[in-house]
């Protein structure tokens, strides 16, 4: 039989799950009603305030697919490929490279180049952008994705740089030693040494950086200035700003799911590599 | 040490692996940050040739440019609302979390979802017609029998509007007060829980103050990301009505790609730049008094 102070715990810990359930469903209630809404018409969308349609409707997709002015949403696909996978691969070899040149070797000025690196995780980006976009409109870069890749090539993320070089941290440095002593060279030794024991870290990167040049706004607004060349975002922004006066919400609503759609599933299938990449070293977001 | 002399031995090495983030440091960081200082005291453009004006763009910014005072009150009462909410909702639902429940997993996920997407203009989309005078938020409220709000439309509203949105992606700072939680040594409980400390008790003299590192780092780099806050903004109310969501991020954009005055919107940048710094700075000399380091601030 259950005492009264059990009872008092187990009535606690109900009303905690209640209360926990009913925040998590106001959390995700904007997303669930979202993916809800591309099977509704556009009228019913006004109309009605269910949350279920009254029937699955996939025309929202089909519009909504050819909505996007000249091309239709594969091109715009295709292209936030085209700049998201370059930046990404780059950002995890060279924050890797980098990180692994300040976790395991010592030479002059190690000390002040790491402070300004960690220092450069506070650095704004709205006070550089200007130069930069001068730097590379001087380089003919505009309305090319190099100035998405360039900077990922040369390790501009001190964020995973930084995140590495804790991950690194927490390795043996007996590792890296005795394949020194096996006649291995430093840049071997990380190859097939360090990196399949990075793996998850090097995987955090990837997929942290995916999702942040996947989603990516602002540089795209003032980089890429032609719709052949358009992200999913930019084409997201055209059609509620150019379709003047009546915008078809059902249409756009079902073209953002279209770009929601990678960065959730990469997030509930990779949860473990979130979760380890935040705490490894605190995020922004 | 043999260690030491392994290392000494392929420190060349050392410089071959960071000389990528050199470059790029020197190329699109520390040369960007002098070269907007440069350009703030110019008249630079896109269309003419530079001159140099010395402090005509900050003068005219604070005597001549009502927007931009504007922009600049607007960008700090949304950090100095948006920051501590979203922080103290992250905490808040932490703790609870952290009470060992059964599918905490399930909940964390959730809880993240939405500051994985929250950043994107398809969230910020979902914003404006959940919130839109004929949008879902109205409509819930009209079946209660509640009035409708003009959630984007009254000059009044629109920034707590856009400031949901941000306390929404309130996950990632979730997630990082809960694995500094489970940081904090079981032997502390157990200590307190000797002394016959009460729930209310143990909170403000063990977990809160084992926090305050955490806490305090969220705090510098959730203001740094809020005080630039852009695309929410832009695509939710365009910085309208009446300029009421207008943040720096917006004015700095127009002033300098769509006016193409690179000079006058490098000022703002500048003065963004200083009130991040300053900001910044206050924290850390705060930290002092309330930030409680383990190993004594080493």
């Amino acid at each position: 039989m259950l005492d009264q102070r059990s009872m008092k715990r187990h009535l606690s810990r109900f009303v905690t799950y209640v209360l926990l359930c009913l925040f998590g469903f106001v959390m995700i209630y904007p997303l669930l009603w979202l993916f809800m809404a591309t099977f509704k018409t556009d009228n019913e969308l006004f109309s009605s305030v269910s949350f279920l349609p009254k029937s699955v409707s996939l025309q929202a997709y089909i519009n909504g697919w050819k909505s996007g002015g000249q091309y239709t949403y594969g091109r715009y696909i295709a292209n936030t490929l085209l700049l998201t996978i370059p930046t990404v691969f780059f950002t995890v070899t060279s924050s890797a490279l980098v990180a692994y040149g300040f976790a395991r070797f010592s030479f002059r000025f190690k000390k002040p180049l790491f402070t300004i690196m960690i220092a450069t995780l506070m650095l704004p980006n709205t006070v550089i952008v200007i130069p930069r976009y001068l730097i590379f409109r001087n380089l003919g870069w505009l309305d090319s994705y190099l100035p998405f890749i360039v900077p990922a090539i040369l390790a501009c993320y001190p964020f995973f740089i930084f995140m590495m070089i804790q991950f690194m941290r927490g390795l043996p440095k007996d590792l890296d030693e005795s394949a020194y002593i096996d006649g291995c060279t430093p840049f071997r030794t990380f190859v097939s040494v360090l990196m399949p024991l990075l793996k998850p870290a090097l995987f955090s990167v990837a997929i942290f950086q995916f999702i942040w040049t996947w989603g990516d706004f602002f540089n795209a607004l003032i980089y890429i200035t032609t719709v052949k060349k358009y992200t999913l975002s930019l084409a997201l922004r055209m059609s509620i700003d150019a379709t003047g006066g009546v915008i078809s919400w059902n249409q756009i609503l079902a073209m953002s799911v279209v770009a929601l759609l990678p960065p959730a599933i990469l997030f509930f299938s990779a949860q473990r590599y979130f979760v380890e990449g935040v705490t490894m070293s605190g995020i922004k977001g | 040490m043999k260690t030491g002399s392994i290392e000494k031995k392929h420190g060349r090495w050392g410089y071959v692996f960071i000389a990528p983030w050199v470059i790029g440091f020197l190329a699109f960081q520390l040369y960007p940050l002098l070269a907007s200082l440069f350009y703030s005291f110019t008249n630079a453009s896109m269309l003419n040739k530079i001159r140099w004006v010395g402090l005509q763009n900050y003068i005219d910014l604070f005597t001549r440019d009502p927007d931009f005072i504007n922009s600049m009150l607007i960008t700090m009462k949304y950090t100095v609302i948006a920051v501590p909410a979203k922080l103290l909702f992250a905490l808040l639902v932490a703790l609870i979390l952290n009470q060992r429940l059964r599918a905490i997993n399930m909940f964390r996920s959730i809880y993240y979802l939405p500051s994985i997407m929250g950043g994107s203009v398809a969230i910020s989309i979902v914003w404006r017609f959940f919130f839109m005078q004929s949008g879902v938020v109205n409509s819930l409220l009209g079946a209660v029998g509640l009035p409708a709000v003009s959630w984007l439309g009254n000059p009044d509203v629109a920034l707590y509007t856009i400031t949901l949105l941000i306390v929404w992606q309130f996950g990632s700072s979730m997630v990082l007060f809960l694995a500094g939680l489970k940081q904090i040594p079981e032997s502390l409980y157990e200590a307190s829980h000797i002394d016959g400390a009460g729930r209310l008790r143990v909170l403000f003299n063990i977990t809160l103050p084992m926090l305050t590192p955490i806490i305090f780092f969220n705090l510098v780099m959730q203001s740094i990301n809020v005080l630039q806050d852009f695309t929410a903004a832009f695509i939710v109310t365009n910085g309208g009505p009446m300029k009421a969501t207008y943040m720096m991020g917006l004015k700095i954009y127009d002033d300098a790609f769509r006016f193409m005055k690179m000079g006058y919107a490098s000022a703002t940048s500048w003065i963004l730049f200083i009130i991040i710094v300053l900001l910044t700075g206050l924290l850390f000399r705060s930290s002092g008094s309330w930030v409680h380091y383990e190993d004594g601030g080493k």
